[in-house]
């Protein structure tokens, strides 16, 4: 039963629905003053679908800040908040540089960090990747681009022997894995990295057709739906860290049980976000990807300083985003003091002759190839166990053992 | 494909449409009692939806138990912005009324924003991650009850309009604003009740909502729109429609997802837009004219 109020015109109403597209909110580029020095601009997505990882990111930033002085690198932040948007990327870029900044760093999500390397490569300005995976970054013949990442075809070709290696540890292999990943700029460039990579990798599972969803998306009963209907064995997944709550928090409502969820190096399953979310339900789902190193003198400073600037947090959930993130602006500071000068043409010479030994994420020394990429990224399987991201392959590496296959839901093995 | 599948995710997507359709009710009314459209809608349920987990991470308040309250307080903010500021621009050109409403929306949003910053946060219920299995089916706990509260509420405020003689003012109101100011009614008045009421249920969805979703203050604009489409849909102005406009969109989404492509699942929200503003562009309840 129904019954009607006098209806205004549609015109009004469409013409003007239309433009609730177009809201969005303003942000601010606020700075904080480290004396003169190289004038570093961190651009990352603060606010918007990336916030969370783009803050943790930004708490690499405030970090470095502190202790990069006391290290001989005199440096600067200043700070652009991309909205997770690549226009605004585009956009705050500009107004970094506008505003001083002598270099960029950022901007954790592919599309806008491409976005920004467009602006830094008119602009002369060189721009250092902290996170952003998709391989065509620096297959542009960007002259200013400088990524201290892997690419996702490495973050791939890294993981699958170790997804082997996993299977190996209990003798339980899958017989089938889907994918399910965001169809943003990342999770398309993994997505394409997995099937170029698996004829070759000899895995011993078969890839069923992928599932793709906007990394907007509130609600992913539909996608773990689909997946669950096709009973694949192994759950291969491409997310952030909003996108990975909403998938297991499926998983569990629609009590699928497979033998484990695998993120070949994608965000989501080791942030902070992810276990006060989650609960146990966060417990034993699986990372192949680059990780600090926690035995590395860098870290342990890093480890006290976010322990003074963040009491009430762990570091665990946030020590790859601030790794990543302190390691990209040291490369900058490096390249810097060795130049003698913020000139752009030095800081890119410089940056390219860049071999940084001492610093945080795990691996030999620094360098940059000829299309400014680090090719020296080894990755590490981190499993979700006891509510922290623990490292448990390679075994010289490991503080446990991993758990294969992952206890079902309502396991005792959950707490 | 076993059958159980689809019927799960048709039975989904009916619950998540019922909340849907309740929001979208909210600005139904709202609508076509004093004839503004409301772009600040989905600032006000983020608004609910915010209320609704800072109650549950302060108090361990269930959503559904501080769904009253925060309609308590929703209505009494909607009666005072209409009453205080609105009213006044009721006369005014349309362009005027939009602008100031999105002006309302942004200053909500940025609030938000400002108070509690960027990150996702959860409304945490002991029964959060619980299913209903029912035969073939599996239902979320979640879903089920939010859905429930849905469909009480909208049935509450059915009878307001229908048996209370407020409603019946507010009908006449909409009927005929003239006629009703001629016969001495509040119209005034009860243009802010009306948008109180709006404001309440949409706040009443967000509290519900915020059982489903992570909330986050940028969900705003997202939930504006899909309020227009579910109210295009079900007609202008008709309670009803807004339930069965929620109930499509809802159902249509999860369907397509499920046979098609999940990523493509939005895109059949619009083609039903397109596909009803053709064949019955009054919306599938709404009144000509």
């Amino acid at each position: 039963m129904s019954f009607n109020f006098t209806a205004p015109t549609r015109r009004q109403f469409l013409g003007t629905t239309a433009a609730t597209a177009a809201l969005g909110a303003f942000g601010a580029a606020p700075a904080f003053a480290q004396g003169a020095a190289l004038k570093v601009g961190v651009l990352l997505p603060r606010s918007g679908i990336l916030a969370q990882a783009g803050q943790a990111c930004f708490r690499g930033a405030e970090i470095a800040a502190k202790i990069l002085p006391a290290m001989g690198y005199n440096l600067e932040i200043l700070s652009g908040d991309t909205e997770s948007n690549v226009d605004q990327a585009r956009a705050r870029t500009e107004k970094l540089i506008n505003d001083g900044a002598q270099v960029i760093i950022g901007a954790f999500d592919s599309g806008q960090t491409g976005a920004a390397a467009q602006v830094c490569e008119q602009r002369g300005i060189p721009l250092v990747a902290n996170i952003a995976a998709a391989p065509q970054l620096t297959e542009q013949g960007y002259k200013t681009f400088f990524r201290n990442f892997p690419t996702s075809v490495d973050l791939v070709r890294n993981a699958f022997p170790l997804m082997k290696e996993t299977f190996a540890t209990s003798g339980k292999t899958p017989k089938t894995a889907i994918l399910l990943h965001a169809n943003d700029t990342f999770g398309m460039a993994n997505k394409d990295a997995i099937e170029k990579l698996l004829p070759q990798a000899n895995m011993p599972f078969t890839m069923l057709e992928p599932i793709s969803y906007d990394p907007k998306a509130q609600d992913l009963s539909v996608e773990v739906a689909k997946a669950k209907a096709t009973g694949a064995e192994l759950v291969i997944v491409t997310t952030r860290a909003a996108d990975a709550i909403m998938l297991v928090k499926e998983m569990v409502k629609q009590r699928w049980e497979p033998m484990g969820i695998v993120s070949p190096g994608s965000p989501g399953l080791y942030d902070a976000q992810f276990y006060k979310a989650l609960g146990k339900y966060a417990d034993f789902a699986i990372t192949n990807l680059p990780w600090f190193n926690p035995t590395a003198e860098l870290t342990k400073k890093v480890q006290a300083e976010f322990a003074k600037l963040y009491p009430n947090d762990a570091f665990d959930g946030y020590g790859f985003n601030i790794g990543c993130t302190l390691d990209a602006i040291l490369v900058a500071c490096d390249a810097f003091k060795r130049a003698g000068s913020a000139a752009p043409d030095a800081l890119l010479a410089a940056l390219r002759s860049t071999n940084l030994a001492n610093h945080m994420m795990v691996g030999p020394a620094i360098t940059f190839d000829a299309k400014g990429q680090n090719v020296n990224f080894s990755s590490a399987v981190v499993q979700n166990l006891k509510g922290r991201p623990t490292v448990v392959l390679p075994t010289s590496a490991a503080e446990a053992k991993p758990v294969w296959p992952m206890p079902g839901w309502s396991d005792a093995a959950r707490g | 494909m076993p059958l159980d599948f689809y019927l799960n995710v048709i039975v989904s997507g009916i619950l998540t449409g019922l909340i849907y359709g309740l929001a979208a009710m909210g600005l139904s009314v709202i609508f076509g009692v004093v004839r503004l459209v409301n772009f600040a809608h989905g600032e006000m349920m983020v608004l609910g939806m915010f209320g609704a987990v800072l109650l549950s991470q302060s108090f361990h308040l269930d959503p559904m138990l501080s769904a009253p309250l925060i309609a308590l307080v929703l209505f009494v903010a909607g009666y005072g912005l209409q009453r205080g500021l609105l009213n006044r621009f009721i006369d005014r050109p349309d362009h005027q009324q939009f602008i100031l409403l999105v002006g309302i929306a942004m200053m909500l949003v940025n609030g938000l924003l400002m108070g509690f910053g960027p990150d996702a946060r959860a409304a945490n219920v002991d029964y959060s991650f619980d299913s209903f299995a029912v035969g073939m089916l599996n239902l979320d706990k979640v879903r089920v009850y939010a859905a429930g509260t849905a469909l009480l509420v909208a049935g509450l405020l059915f009878c307001f309009f229908r048996y209370s003689r407020i409603g019946t003012a507010i009908r006449a109101c909409a009927d005929n604003q003239l006629g009703a100011k001629v016969v001495g009614l509040d119209v005034p008045g009860l243009y802010a009740i009306t948008f109180g009421l709006g404001a309440a249920c949409v706040g009443v969805a967000g509290s519900l909502m915020s059982l489903v979703i992570d909330v986050r203050p940028q969900l705003a604009p997202e939930y504006t729109l899909l309020s227009f489409i579910i109210v295009i849909v079900g007609g202008l102005g008709s309670m009803g429609g807004a339930l069965l406009g929620g109930v499509l969109i809802g159902v249509s989404e999860a369907v397509a997802g499920f046979v098609l492509l999940p990523s493509m699942k939005s895109m059949f929200s619009y083609g039903l837009l397109v596909l009803v503003l053709l064949l019955r562009p009054q919306g599938l309840l709404g009144k000509k004219g």
